[in-house]
């Protein structure tokens, strides 16, 4: 039987056909894989199926009856739960409180019947094997246990319909098995589960058939058991992948970045870098792999002066600069491409030739004495938007109005330009397209064929694969194993991402974490 | 630098609001019983009708321009100062001592009390800018606190300490005359050239500097300046002093200009109106001169109206607060305009 | 001077008085700021409130419509706060400071227009003041603290004060298990105005008997300052707003008294607020999306 049935569906955002005239079905009983690349429409389409967005056009059919989902209240009552990407749980609550949210039992119309709401998350919690604890509160619980809340949450609201937004994403290898058994249990007890992601192993592990999107688009739709992962590739990129990109060989040169036993704090003050040691020579290119959330945000702003490292040492070409203000660093020759263009990398109501010299408008020729010199920021705007291919109606045009690949040459002619010792690329390649990312790697070998040192973070594993010559493998804020470009295999760096052992409570808080400055956004304004 | 529909859409708004603003006015006109026209009219002949009247107007709109630029120059660093009214009453206040206690020719006398106005102010909002780049104290609570423990020092000092023996009501003893700023018509006073070349400076330092651009990096995105090499918080320091120090100079030319002594009541909540005057000119400092002057006109007009139309002069600040209402709803006001074809 | 000569039982009562307008404004606030929407503008509110209770006491002769009428003007107040801050996602201080500035201005310009002179109104024929206990002041106290108990019960073991505090949190969580986020907002902020006005309500026509400009006299923002201080829990409010009005009180007591000028009494309160807010002692967190409007469609 088919569960869910959507014919037709077309969805716009402003600029973009998020999606168009897409139809597929659910069987009752199985996991249906959704897969394509960034942007692709999958969210989007799972958002529609759960009445968060209204289709331009298009009908759904739930248990072969036509429905209209208007709001999430519709689709839960449908027998649809979602578990969101980024989790939909409020920290300071507990367990019981974000589970029972919005259905809660009550005595008398209105008081919250605690007991008999733990008890029944208790009891769903073994029925399916979660274990979860309901007192606990959100903020005090590990990723992959708050991803288990989520679950429960939706068979709590008696769901028959999981929609699953990319999970894996953050979660271990470890914690990915535990997810996946219980996917397993789920279906056995009659549920059916549609799962996001591009990730294609992950796809052959688990689905039973696969739906591909592309621009808004269906490409295709198959039994996940007859085809193969690169065909699926293929079918989510509209070409033939080359999985391999050319490279020759380059003796590396002296070392240039030393990192030495470093430690690091997150932003809520747990440890987030425990004695992180590596160098990076001149000429090659050092892959940090890794699941997200292992201590790579912060080992990268520990190298760049964004975060205060409590002990150890990180020195660039000879010169220690542990805890330098970020400007004396940038100085002693490093160049950066933060992980989060939008967060990070750019100032977005600043015009594009602005953010071209966000690192240097202090210096000649761009200033005199107090005095910022227009005519030489757009000459040398000009010239970059001419080298590096930028695409923008001009020099003037503010960079928020630009396309993502766009505004990511922006930074990578802003930091390569600037002729740096040591680039540290994060997550260069993030939510680009197709040829946007071949224009990353390709800039990235470049600046190896010009003997720079590169250290490249990516939780995309063949991206590092494909350009590191060493790869360095991160793992709860620690590097735990070290395997060559040419002996990396996707088995052997998998092995190590998993760490030592599971989950463990991390220690004491540490003193002095950064205050953060609720700001007034201008553009609020 | 060529013109974008974007920015036609910029100017139209705040004149929109103000339309906006004027016509749900006259229904709080009609109220009265007053009849609208009459009252308006009245208002333009109260704001504008004669030299006398015309630079009155002036006088209210010298401490807005300054006050505007303060709450103006905050916003481009990402900061909301809603404290320029008590940054304006301790400058006020110090400004009347050294302008009282300080034997000097006036050369020399009247930079060293705009000096002091701007360390006073300053210091008064570089107070809230240390609490927030220390502490993360966000601005809004801070200043809106050091407002009124400013008020209450002042009411202090001028009912004590610094009370004219003599004087009826309590207030400073005026100013020694080397203090004093030249007076053109009335209670005009070259304030106002001040106030013009202050603007023409902030517009510099805003937009052709590079402490300018740090300034505005981190009003834009914070996480991005510090990327780039910026200090976070010695920016939002710095212009929480320099929007202080501007607020800090509406108090020294109220009291060195127009009354010549301090108390509290020098300041008809400029440093809020302040607020009002920045939003409607999109923080931009040439916009800062056109809305002071309406505010200005607005206020002045209104006290006019009163004796003329017998409309209560509140009508202003009823204006005042739809205008804001309006202009920050610039959904509502993108409304009224003809509909874009492409979102 | 005995020192004991301070602690008396009118110490107690009047520290009571003075603190009920704050208690009705603060937990006011705490209903706004606690579903997501900034309150800057209890002062502003407190007002009306307070105006509308005269006119309304005035024509009607009685003072149950005057409170009516206080609750009315809240409900207006709170709902043109929800409508620029909810539905036209105003930045909530700049939308509170306009209401603020326009609540001053037109209740000063309604004074002459509705009793014929400027400044304040004439005195009521009665208040609450000289009634039997229901139509008490007392009433109004006793109804204060209840509101206290209530909001607390309300907010921590009620399904709606627990969708109150997840809106305030996290808006797009509540949003995707069903709850109304603009809703929850909306009724949120419109309580907030009916108590604020019930604040304003009490010093007009609860103890002075007219409306005079500007009467609050910056309780709202004291209110506010209280409901910060209280770290935005209703039994650390009702704490805080008790000992603003013993503040208030012991400021009148010792004035004569004792060399410490009565503004530096005054000053506590927002004193105590900076250095509560720059975490000094125990730092005070508000709520996590206070001041952020809700979006659906950001993605």
């Amino acid at each position: 039987m088919k569960v869910v049935e959507m014919m037709g569906i077309t969805k716009e955002f402003p600029g973009i056909k998020a999606n168009e005239n897409v139809s597929f079905h659910l069987n009752k009983g199985e996991i249906l894989a959704l897969v394509g690349e960034n942007g692709a429409g999958k969210s989007t389409l799972m958002n529609i199926l759960y009445g968060l967005y209204q289709p331009e056009s298009g009908e759904i059919y739930i248990q072969e009856k036509p429905v209209v989902i208007k709001d999430p209240n519709t689709a839960i009552s449908l027998g649809i739960g979602m578990v969101h990407q980024h989790f939909m749980l409020i920290p300071p609550l507990t367990v019981t409180e974000n589970i029972i949210l919005g259905s809660e039992p009550v005595d008398g119309g209105i008081f919250i019947n605690i007991d008999k709401a733990s008890r029944k998350v208790k009891d769903i919690s073994e029925q399916y094997g979660l274990k979860i604890d309901p007192f606990a509160r959100i903020e005090s619980i590990s990723v992959g246990m708050q991803q288990r809340v989520e679950i429960l949450k939706t068979l709590y609201r008696g769901a028959e319909i999981l929609i699953l937004d990319e999970p894996t994403a953050v979660l271990t290898p470890q914690e990915i098995k535990e997810l996946f058994t219980i996917m397993r249990v789920l279906i056995e007890k009659g549920k059916s589960i549609i799962i996001i992601t591009h990730k294609l192993d992950e796809v052959k592990e688990i689905s039973d058939r696969i739906v591909v999107l592309r621009h808004g688009k269906i490409m295709g739709e198959a039994l996940t058991s007859e085809v193969s992962t690169s065909q699926i590739a293929s079918m989510m990129v509209g070409r033939d992948v080359v999985f391999r990109i050319k490279k020759e060989t380059i003796e590396p040169g002296e070392v240039v970045l030393d990192v030495h036993n470093v430690t690091a704090c997150d932003d809520r003050g747990l440890p987030a870098l425990q004695g992180i040691t590596f160098n990076v020579r001149a000429g090659e290119i050092v892959g940090i792999a890794g699941v997200d959330g292992n201590g790579q945000t912060e080992l990268v702003e520990a190298i760049t002066g964004l975060r205060s490292v409590k002990s150890g040492k990180i020195s660039l070409k000879g010169k220690e600069i542990t805890n330098l203000p970020p400007r004396k660093i940038i100085e002693t020759g490093l160049g950066h491409i933060p992980e989060d263009r939008h967060k990070r990398g750019l100032v977005l109501n600043f015009s594009v030739a602005e953010n071209f010299v966000l690192m240097e408008y202090y210096k000649s020729p761009f200033a005199k004495w107090i005095n910022l010199s227009y005519r030489a920021i757009n000459d040398f705007a000009q010239k970059l938007i001419g080298r590096f291919d930028v695409r923008t109606p001009g020099k003037e045009t503010l960079v928020r109005s630009l396309s993502g690949g766009n505004q990511q040459k922006i930074i990578i002619a802003r930091e390569i330009v600037r002729n740096p010792n040591i680039l540290i690329a994060s997550q260069p390649t993030r939510g680009l397209d197709v040829g946007a990312i071949e224009f990353v790697q390709e800039n990235l070998l470049e600046q190896r064929r010009n003997g720079k040192a590169i250290l490249l973070v990516s939780l995309e594993l063949e991206e590092i694969m494909n350009l590191s010559d060493r790869i360095l493998v991160i793992y709860e804020g620690s590097i735990v194993g070290e395997v060559s470009g040419e002996e990396a295999t996707r088995d052997k760096i998998g092995i190590m991402m998993t760490g030592v052992k599971g989950e463990e409570e991390k220690g004491e808080k540490c003193v002095g974490a950064e205050t953060v400055l609720p700001f007034v956004q201008n553009d609020e304004l | 630098m060529k013109f974008h529909k974007e920015h036609l859409i910029e100017i139209c708004i705040p004149v929109i609001a103000v339309i906006l603003a004027l016509i749900v006015g006259s229904i709080f006109i009609a109220l009265s019983g007053k009849g609208i026209f009459n009252s308006y009219s009245a208002l333009l002949i109260g704001a504008f009708g004669s030299k006398a009247s015309l630079a009155e107007t002036l006088v209210k709109t010298v401490p807005l321009i300054f006050c505007g630029l303060s709450v103006a120059f905050a916003f481009r660093c990402g900061v909301f100062n809603i404290g320029a009214e008590g940054q304006l009453l301790i400058a006020g206040v110090a400004v009347a001592c050294v302008g009282y206690a300080i034997k000097l020719p006036a050369i020399i006398h009247i930079p060293l009390c705009f000096l002091v106005a701007i360390i006073a102010g300053g210091l008064w909002g570089g107070l809230a800018g240390y609490l927030k780049a220390r502490f993360g104290a966000h601005e809004v609570i801070t200043t809106i606190m050091l407002n009124f423990i400013a008020l209450k020092f002042t009411e202090f000092l001028v009912n004590g300490p610094l009370r004219e023996p003599s004087g009826v009501s309590p207030k400073t003893p005026h100013i020694l005359e080397s203090a004093e700023l030249l007076r053109i018509i009335g209670r005009l006073n070259i304030s106002i050239f001040i106030a013009l070349i202050v603007t023409g400076i902030i517009y510099y330092l805003l937009n052709r500097t590079t402490a300018g651009y740090e300034v505005r990096a981190v009003g834009f995105n914070p996480l991005a300046a510090e990327y780039g090499g910026i200090n976070v918080a010695k920016n939002v320091v710095l212009a929480m002093f320099i929007s202080g120090a501007l607020a800090g100079l509406a108090g020294c030319c109220e009291v060195l200009g127009v009354f010549r002594y301090f108390m509290p009541d020098i300041s008809s909540d400029y440093g809020f109106q302040g607020i009002a005057v920045a939003l409607l000119a999109r923080n931009h400092p040439i916009g800062v001169l056109l809305s002071a002057l309406l505010f200005g006109s607005l206020s002045n007009g209104a006290t006019k109206m009163q004796v003329i139309a017998k409309t209560p002069k509140q009508i202003a600040s009823i204006i005042q607060g739809l205008v804001i209402m309006f202009v920050a709803a610039d959904m509502l006001v993108r409304y009224f305009l003809p509909k874009k074809k492409k979102e | 001077m005995n020192i004991l000569d301070i602690f008396t039982w009118s110490l107690l009562t009047v520290t009571i008085t003075k603190a009920i307008p704050l208690i009705y404004a603060g937990i006011g606030g705490l209903y706004s700021e606690r579903s997501g929407v900034v309150n800057i503008c209890l002062e502003g509110i407190m007002l009306a409130g307070a105006f509308s209770a005269v006119v309304c006491t005035h024509f009607t002769g009685n003072l149950w419509f005057g409170l009516a009428g206080a609750i009315i003007a809240g409900t207006f107040m709170g709902l043109l706060h929800g409508v620029l801050s909810i539905t036209f996602k105003v930045n909530q201080i700049v939308g509170g400071t306009a209401i603020n500035i326009f609540a001053a201005g037109a209740t000063e310009y309604l004074i002459p227009i509705v009793f014929g002179k400027p400044g304040a109104t004439p005195p009521l024929a009665f208040t609450f003041e000289r009634q039997d206990f229901f139509l008490s002041k007392y009433f109004l106290i006793y109804m204060a603290f209840l509101l206290v108990g209530l909001t607390h019960i309300f907010l921590y073991k009620t399904s709606y004060g627990l969708r109150v505090r997840a809106v305030g949190e996290h808006p797009k969580a509540a949003d995707t298990v069903g709850i109304n986020v603009y809703l929850t907002r909306y009724l949120c902020v419109i309580m907030s105005g009916i108590f604020a006005a019930i604040g304003g309500a009490y010093l007009s026509i609860g103890e002075s008997g007219l409306f005079s400009k500007g009467m609050t006299a910056n309780r709202g923002f004291i209110a506010l300052a209280a409901l910060i201080f209280g770290k935005w829990t209703p039994l650390g409010t009702l704490g805080a707003c008790l000992f603003f009005g013993f503040c208030d009180n012991l400021q009148s007591t010792l004035q004569g008294r004792v060399p410490i000028p009565s503004e530096f009494m005054l000053m506590i309160p927002y004193v105590l607020t900076i250095v509560a807010i720059a975490g000094v002692v125990g730092r005070s967190r508000p709520p996590a999306s206070s001041g952020v409007p809700y979006d659906p469609s950001e993605r």
